[in-house]
């Protein structure tokens, strides 16, 4: 690395001169990529053979792969070379010692948001001791869902305690081959969340990342994996409103769902990584496979998603439609400001009869950002009687920024009825005035205005998470009014 | 004739528009126009169409989109013209539209609550909760008739023209404000409705609050009877009067009005 480091390099870098090398020399594993690599990971996780040589065919296949270009965003080139693949217990040596330390801006979103004071250091990254509020709350939490029978832990916890499960269900719904990342993540991943739900079982609560007590550092290539069994129900949320700190510019998760029959799963995201300052400098780029398997006749996948962080997202949940009746539903808000770039959608793959599946997308573009929705309708043969309806509509706040529709439409079968609308807006300058001439100011009446055209995915998401999701887009839109 | 200056009152004047010049887009359309409002009163202002009155009414509130190129604004004794559209809200001026606009997705209860609230902190009130707000809303909507269904709908969406109005002036009554402009809040109503948003629009006269109603029309103003009655054409207002000059208007038309116009000017210029 001797010429001037695009960004990416820049901040891997940076982990690997301060804190890393020089401090837990014998624990450290180089930067880049080899068997080797992989081996070492497997074992300082002390996993069983299966996850190992689950891994290492993850990795030979990536190395036949070529990363994506087709979607419509831009970045530097990534070199996965120089990326430290593992560093757990992941120092906090960067870390600021006080929330003196922070950057006074982040502070400022995380009181606007109305985080409370001591989550505030937990998210800035604060080094604080191990003993937290919510790991009580978290462990209480633990032994009423345990009594039910349900599984909800660290993606490591559940590959030593329930090795069975995470061999039966692991890679069947994104196999290590299905792209890029997905097997960059099989090969390579830390950590991540693993939810079982018995047959019959209603979770009584709503499951988040939040709660769970080795949330943190799950790192950059995280791996969730939810199964509800015949007849369950969970509601899953992951994520939360406040902005990470985060030192890793590449993320690069991977999200399995598995349904089976009549078994319904909803998963709700807030994303709010860094999206980069107002020049577009910095910021995460998040490329995320996401993608549900209704397996079961008249199984019903849900994802809801507020994406309004990363400088570049790049996420498509999908549902895999094979059970007869069953049905998918995607519900998205996606705003870019400043230079975010998002590249998102979905892809409904009808396999099964009477297959139904809805899509409602929403993007939103402020400042320079670009915002593209790139959907697959896909009805197989097998799928008589599918049902698709898909709405996608883009909001534009001033005239630099952009967005873009790419719907896919393959249909096999002639008994198939698939719909798509689209449309495109600006907030009027007429709405504004109106709206400031009954008094609100102008950052007021434009939140509001963009909280009205989200609506529809708004009222998906669990309530307290629908009023972040709103206070959140107000901070994220500020100052793209003059 | 009554004019403006003669009449009463003591103390300052809610409004003082003097030599005002507006442009848009290049296009002038205001050219020193003059008007004084005291409190308590009520004006109407009448003309052809594309004369400008729907230009003075949204220089008043603050719309950037037209520039104005000269004269000033007085209200209340502070200078209008200096303040955001939200700042003159909050101190009082209120803008029925004449083309109320469509929010979607937002309820009409939600904007309603947050411009009351928006003008009860910048008077320093407590903010009202949804209880409170309800009670008082549902008060107001009962002297416009209206249907309660309007308030969960999203803001003028699919609103008839006739319910946009009573919108409006349900917004009126909610807002309190000292000087109300109302541009042909009567265009569109039926006979039934046009009683009932002059019932609206009486009940918040008061000797503290004045209005100014732009109108195409005499059967308003049977219901709202103007102190003052003026003709705004070419970008001036170009004869003012009482009430009875309203009638006359309706009865002559706008034509003998330029034609004295004219007169005058050719008088003037010898
Ligand atoms: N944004 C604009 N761009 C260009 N011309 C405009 C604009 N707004 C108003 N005008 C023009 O200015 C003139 C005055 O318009 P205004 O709406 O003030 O008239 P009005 O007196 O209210 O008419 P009406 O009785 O029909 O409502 C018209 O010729 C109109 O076309
Ligand atoms: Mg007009």
């Amino acid at each position: 690395m001797s010429t001037p480091a695009p960004r990416l390099d820049d901040l891997i870098s940076r982990e690997y001169q301060h804190g890393f090398v020089s401090e837990v020399e014998s624990d450290a594993i180089a930067h880049g990529l080899s068997e080797d690599v992989i081996r070492v990971i497997s074992s300082k996780k002390n996993e069983p053979p299966f996850m190992l040589e689950w891994r290492l065919a993850a990795y030979r296949h990536w190395l036949t792969m070529r990363e994506p270009e087709w979607a419509n965003v831009h970045h530097p080139p990534i070199d996965f070379q120089d990326i430290i693949y593992y560093s757990a217990p992941k120092s906090q040596k960067n870390g600021p010692k006080s929330l003196d330390e922070v950057d006074p801006e982040l502070l400022r979103v995380y009181e606007k948001l109305g985080v409370p004071l001591k989550e505030r250091e937990m998210l800035a990254g604060v080094a604080v001791d191990a003993v937290f509020d919510s790991v009580s709350v978290g462990t209480t939490f633990k032994e009423k869902l345990g009594s039910m029978g349900i599984v909800f832990c660290s993606f490591s916890e559940a590959v030593q305690e329930h090795p069975e499960l995470v061999q039966k269900y692991l890679g069947s719904v994104v196999p290590y081959t299905d792209n890029f990342f997905a097997a960059l993540n099989s090969a390579v991943f830390s950590d991540g969340s693993f939810c079982y739900i018995p047959p019959g079982v209603r979770c009584p609560m709503e499951l988040s990342t939040y709660f769970r007590i080795n949330a943190k550092d799950t790192g950059q290539f995280e791996r969730t994996l939810i199964i509800a069994d015949e007849g369950a129900y969970v509601s899953y949320l992951e994520g939360c409103t406040a902005p990470m700190r985060d030192e890793n510019q590449l993320h690069a998760a991977v999200v399995e769902l598995v349904a089976m029959e009549r078994a319904q799963i909803k998963y709700s995201t807030v994303q709010n990584w860094y999206p980069g300052d107002k020049e577009g400098k910095g910021g995460i780029y998040n490329f995320v496979t996401k993608r549900g398997d209704c397996r079961g006749a008249r199984s019903r996948i849900s994802w809801t998603q507020v994406e309004t962080g990363s400088a570049i997202t790049w996420k498509y949940p999908s549902c895999i439609l094979r059970g007869d009746e069953s049905i998918g539903e995607f519900y998205s808000v996606a705003l870019t400001n400043n230079y975010q770039q998002a590249d998102t959608g979905t892809k409904m793959i009808h396999i099964g009869r009477n297959t139904k599946s809805t899509i409602v997308s929403k993007g939103i573009s402020a400042g320079r950002g670009q915002n593209a929705y790139r959907g697959l309708v896909k009805v197989l043969k097998s799928a008589d009687g599918a049902r698709n309806h898909s709405q996608c509509d883009s909001l534009l706040l001033g005239d630099r920024c952009g967005a873009h529709t790419f719907p896919y439409i393959e249909v096999k079968n002639s008994t198939a009825q698939v719909e798509h609308e689209a449309s495109t807006s600006r907030i009027g300058e007429d709405q504004l005035f109106y709206c400031r001439q009954r008094g609100l100011s102008a950052e007021d009446a434009v939140s509001m205005i963009v909280s009205g055209f989200c609506k529809e995915v708004f009222k998906e998401l669990p309530m307290e998470f629908a009023v972040e999701a709103q206070k959140l887009l107000g901070v994220s839109l500020e100052g793209s009014v003059g | 004739m009554p004019s403006n200056d003669k009449q009463r009152t003591s103390g300052e004047p809610m409004l003082v528009v003097r030599d005002l010049a507006v442009k848009v887009d290049d296009k002038q359309i205001l050219r020193g126009l003059d008007l004084t409002v005291n409190p308590g009163e009520v004006h109407a202002i009448m003309g052809p169409n594309g004369s400008g009155k729907s230009t003075l009414a949204q220089v008043l509130a603050g719309r950037e989109a037209f520039t104005v190129t000269g004269g000033e604004v007085r209200y209340q004794g502070h200078d209008l013209l200096a303040l955001a559209p939200e700042e003159r809200a909050r101190e009082g001026v209120f803008l029925a539209f004449q083309y109320p606009v469509e929010i979607p997705g937002v309820s009409n209860v939600y904007l309603l609550k947050a411009a009351v609230n928006a003008v009860r902190r910048h008077r320093g009130e407590q903010e009202l909760d949804a209880m409170e707000f309800l009670s008082l809303i549902r008060e107001k909507m009962k002297l416009l008739d209206m249907n309660d269904q309007l308030l969960f709908r999203s803001v003028n969406e699919g609103f008839s023209g006739g319910e946009k109005k009573r919108n409006e002036i349900l917004q009126m009554a909610l807002l309190e404000p000292a000087l109300a402009i109302l541009d042909e809040t009567d265009s569109g109503l039926d006979i039934d409705a046009l009683q009932v948003v002059s019932k609206g629009i009486n009940a918040l006269r008061s000797p503290e609050r004045a209005m100014v109603l732009v109108t195409h029309y005499q059967r308003l103003l049977d219901y709202v009877v103007p102190d003052f009655v003026h003709v705004l054409a070419h970008g001036r207002i170009v004869k003012s009067g009482g009430k009875e000059l309203a009638l006359e208007l309706e009865a002559r038309g706008y034509g003998w009005i330029e034609q004295e116009t004219a007169r005058e000017t050719a008088q003037a210029a010898k």
